[in-house]
């Protein structure tokens, strides 16, 4: 008997060993908001519930897995993950399948995966490791390369067309470069080339895609079309109030008037049932992951790990900015979850490992590099 | 060195660390941001969201309207709508379709075929809301499922009516059929912008009438604002705006004749079209054999599909505007008259024929071996002289034929109102040279000529398109366009509105030679080869057969009808009009395989032509059939 409670502890500790408690408190308590309101969401099938909670299983495991892994370990997958990346990137351009009218999926025999979801993590894990090569000695040059490197996938993404993924992982690798210490004076620069070339850029968009933009800037322009989107997850989230409509009482998401309701329109169901108050919590939480990864990223001892847990982060960040800013109708509809809410698989799993990377950083921050 | 890369560590973890504050002040700000927006919409603005949400629970439901009929000339109803229950399937609001249809089949009576109909529809429509898996339920299959309906999340009873085809197979081919809306039914009508129209609507037609009338049919599409719970099941009607029904269809047909033609095709394969020379009212369209419609009705089922499809009659094939065939020697009256305008014959121009006709070297034979003595004009047609029009066509030259034969409207197509029509081909050296690629075979040789003049070679012309040329020969150059449709009626104000007879081209032809030709085809039906056909009837009328071949034969072998299979023999055709003067009918008739226009196609015209002129209804194929084994 005491033997096996012993054993259980050793176990239970073994488990725990390199999780971040409070990483991984904030991730439990959002995945259970997210289960609460997927089940509310899912009222006409029940069954998304459970499938949630295996791709939660699948996520948590590859999170622990990686939690394990030293920042090193992690520094020698940047170059071959990368390299994968962009090769099944190429093969989905060439060969891959077809889905609502874009070119996403690649069929490996049995599975069908979408590559552009590992340069979510791949793209800051290469950069990172790119510039903590040249650590200290950084020049013009580094950076340009990891311009390069960067452009490349998102592109490719871009040309899918897969607007929401090109956004997040041209993010990611901004943000490691930004944190690389690319210059104010270049960043300046950059924005101002960056806003002159929006109109070109315009022309190069697909039609969908600016036919998204012009509605956000007019929902009423599309009111049965692409504007129907956002009317009806703005009315679903300001008819929640202060208090909500309380959970399974949102009647915006019970009459099937929120579209994409379990996956990028989740949010709209928050905040129809939980109000106001629901979403100061859920900004509470996003605000404490992210303080906490940023914490975690400025003790972390190398420059790598450095620009790893910070970019990281701060993609945390921009998934939940990105929704909510256009479920609330601030932001165009690109397709990006909510960060741990959300139904999907890969989206979670991308989400966990990125925890992950988190707290092997900060599990390891006392080991200083040889 | 390493001082300063110590150094430069330090800098850049201080830089880093700037950074850090720098975003984490970024983030806050634009958390805040959201957090403004937030209170915007829910505090501020809350009132407003809050009675649009509440405006949500009101609920715009289409409701779908009654599709028009279709009657024939008379006004007997070849196409209705009846009311029945279906069972419907809503497969997105279920897991396990197999397992929540097996479970069905404990509560209602579920057949194999109602399950592969299903797995069609799904593969068909895969946005449809909802797909019938039963259709027509009795009343008792709908009290055992109202009983068990809570086991059944996401399948219901539907009121819904149905359209029937009460004359089964008879007409099909005219009629058409509707047919579940397939996403690219759906595509189309998107195309022509009227989708809105058709929300709550699940059928449209697919062929015949029902397809190329389906915007006059289907009437416009009615909503009601119901207002609904939380559930969103209804509580009560807010408004209605109620459904216009769609116009009926009356047809130029009269489905007694359409039924006389196709009893006394029989088995036999074949295409009839009889047309009203002054106006161009198509009185009978008859493509055999036909399906019955009623099978497309709820879905058909696999097994039937693959019957029709596979047969080897090509049942779905509407063989009177999409099937070309030889017209044989119901192209030499067309010719005699291009003759006489062209001035290349006399009336009096008498050849002497022996049974052949030779060109180049080549023997062309006479369908009657030694020949029919000394030819003129008259008689060319009335003992249908294959020699005489070999000659002409030699002396006439593809393209003056060609010419001539393009105003009748030979290969081309009519513009009849339904889909699906071929176009035939009205040989000539352009459309060799458009036809085929390699030069030998662009090129046209003068002995292809002479196998045009009586109506074999290239010569492919459809039904519709010959039954319009003989209407409008019998009209002396008239021509109108051929339709089905005599007027559309609007049901709630009553309106009428008539199918103008629509003048294609007069075509300028001299009254004399016109005359001429009628008169030779009078003489066919009186002393000629439709003579048999035409003993004792009671009014004037001409007409001409046709023989078509399928195969091909040796110069110097003989057809022998008894040696060929039954798919080889040729073709048997007849054309006709009636009466002489004024003629109030013209028609085209082919029975495929047939063999010799005269035995079987000029008896179907003869039919045709008693009803229409005189009334008389043939006896039933019934009692033909007793006396047959009387005889025996």
């Amino acid at each position: 008997m005491q033997l096996t409670q012993f054993s259980l502890r050793r176990l239970f500790f073994r488990l725990n060993a390199g999780m971040d408690q409070t990483l991984l408190t904030i991730a439990i308590i959002l995945v259970g908001l997210g289960l609460l309101t997927l089940f509310s969401a899912s009222y006409d099938y029940p069954q998304r519930v459970t499938a949630q909670l295996i791709n939660l299983a699948v996520a948590f495991t590859a999170m622990w897995v990686v939690a394990q892994l030293q920042p090193q370990t992690l520094m020698r997958f940047a170059l071959p993950v990368y390299l994968l990346g962009v090769t099944l990137l190429i093969a989905v351009a060439l060969f891959g399948d077809v889905a609502n009218g874009a070119r996403r999926w690649l069929h490996l025999g049995v599975a069908r995966i979408q590559p552009s979801e590992i340069m979510k993590i791949a793209m800051p894990l290469m950069l990172a490791w790119h510039f903590h090569r040249n650590e200290a000695l950084l020049r013009a040059r580094d950076f340009l390369i990891a311009g390069v490197l960067l452009l490349l996938p998102v592109l490719l993404i871009a040309r899918q067309p897969d607007l929401g993924t090109a956004i997040l992982v041209g993010a990611a690798g901004c943000y490691v470069i930004f944190f690389a210490g690319l210059s104010w004076k270049v960043i300046a620069g950059v924005s101002v080339i960056g806003l002159a070339s929006l109109p070109p850029l315009w022309g190069m968009l697909h039609d969908y895609q600016r036919k998204r933009i012009l509605t956000l800037l007019d929902p009423s322009s599309d009111p049965l079309g692409a504007g129907y989107h956002i009317i009806q997850s703005t009315i679903a989230v300001g008819s929640g109030g202060i208090f909500g409509k309380g959970w399974l009482s949102g009647t915006q998401t019970h009459l099937e008037f929120i579209p994409e309701r379990h996956t990028d329109f989740i949010f709209a169901v928050f905040s129809e049932e939980f109000g106001l108050l629901g979403n100061c919590v859920l900004l509470v939480l996003y605000a404490l992951l992210i303080g906490r990864g940023l914490m975690i990223a400025a003790n972390a001892p190398t420059f790598f790990s450095r620009l790893l847990a910070s970019s990281i982060t701060l993609i945390f960040f921009t998934y939940a900015f990105v929704n909510m800013g256009m479920v609330s109708g601030i932001l165009p509809v690109v397709g990006v979850p909510l960060p741990f809410i959300s139904y999907g698989g890969t989206a979670l799993a991308t989400l966990f490992i990125g925890l992950g990377i988190l707290m092997s950083v900060h599990r390891h921050r006392k080991l200083v590099q040889t | 060195m390493r001082l300063t890369e110590l150094k430069n560590h330090q800098r850049e973890l201080y830089q880093f660390q700037v950074r850090v504050g720098f975003v984490s002040v970024a983030v806050l700000v634009c958390f805040a941001i959201l957090l403004l927006r937030f209170t915007w919409l829910q505090i501020v603005q809350h009132d407003v969201y809050h009675a649009k949400a509440e405006d949500n629970r009101i609920s715009i439901v289409p409701i779908a309207p009654n599709r028009g009929l279709i009657l024939d000339r008379n006004g007997v109803v070849l196409a209705r709508n009846y009311s029945a229950y279906t069972l419907e399937i809503s497969p997105s609001k279920i897991n396990d379709l197999e397992r929540t249809i097996t479970e069905l089949a404990e509560v209602v009576d579920i057949q194999p075929r109602d399950r592969s109909r299903f797995r069609k529809l799904l593969s068909e429509s895969r946005n449809a809301d909802s797909l019938p898996i039963r259709n027509r339920l009795t009343d008792e299959e709908v009290a055992r499922f109202a009983a068990n309906r809570f086991r059944f999340p996401g399948v219901e009873i539907r009121a819904r009516l149905f359209r029937q085809y009460p004359y089964g197979d008879t007409a099909s081919h005219v009629i058409g059929y509707i047919g579940r809306m397939t996403d690219r039914d759906i595509e189309r009508l998107e195309e022509q912008g009227v989708s809105a129209n058709y929300r709550g609507t699940d059928f449209v037609g697919k062929t015949g009438v029902e397809a190329s009338y389906q915007n006059e049919l289907h009437g416009s599409t009615g909503f009601e604002q119901v207002e609904i719970d939380a559930g969103g099941r209804g509580i009560r009607t807010l408004s209605r705006t109620a459904a216009q029904p769609g116009n009926n269809i009356t047809l130029t047909i009269d489905i007694k004749l359409q039924e006389i033609v196709e009893q006394a095709f029989g088995d036999r394969r074949g295409a009839l079209v009889a047309i009203d020379p002054a106006s161009g009212a198509i009185l009978a369209f008859v493509s055999k054999p036909g399906f019955d419609p009623n099978l497309f009705v709820d879905g058909i089922d696999p097994q039937s599909w693959a019957e029709l499809n596979n047969s080897p009659d090509r049942p779905l094939n509407n063989r009177a505007i999409a099937g070309v065939y030889p017209p044989g020697s119901t192209f030499k009256p067309f010719m005699a008259l291009a003759a006489l305008e062209s001035g290349k014959r006399h009336p009096r121009y008498t050849i002497s024929d022996p049974g052949y006709y030779e060109f180049g070297g080549r023997r062309f034979r006479d369908s009657k071996p030694g020949g029919n003595g000394s030819v003129d004009l008259y008689k060319s047609i009335v003992v249908s002289s294959d020699t005489y029009y070999y000659q002409l066509a030699n002396d006439m030259g593809i393209d003056a034929i060609a010419a001539f034969m393009k105003q009748f409207g030979l290969g081309a197509k009519t513009g009849i109102d339904l889909e699906g029509e071929a176009i035939g081909v009205l040989p000539s050296p352009e459309w060799k040279q458009r036809r085929f690629r390699r030069p030998e075979q662009q090129k046209w040789y003068a002995g292809e000529t002479i196998s045009i003049g009586i109506g074999q070679g290239y010569n492919a012309y459809t039904p519709v398109q010959l039954a319009q040329a003989v209407a409008a020969l019998a009209n002396g150059g008239a021509m109108y366009r051929p339709h089905l449709v005599a007027h559309v009626d609007h049901l709630r104000s009553g309106d009428r509105r008539y199918i103008e007879p629509q003048l294609i081209s007069q075509i300028s032809l001299k009254p004399e030679n016109v005359e001429f030709v009628k008169n030779a085809m009078a003489g066919v039906n009186k002393e000629g080869t439709g003579a048999r056909a035409f003993a004792g009837a009671q009014y004037s009328s001409g007409g001409k057969t046709g023989t078509a071949q399928v195969i091909g034969m040796k110069q110097n072998e003989k057809y022998d009808e008894r040696k060929i299979a039954e798919r080889h023999r040729d073709h048997s055709l007849f054309i006709a009009f009636a009466p002489l003067d004024n003629p109030k009918i013209a028609l085209m008739t082919i029975v495929e395989n047939g063999g010799f226009g005269a035995r079987a196609a000029a008896p179907i015209a003869r039919a045709v032509l008693d009803y229409w002129l005189l009334g008389k209804i043939p006896p039933a194929r019934k009692s033909a059939d007793e006396d047959d084994a009387g005889e025996d």
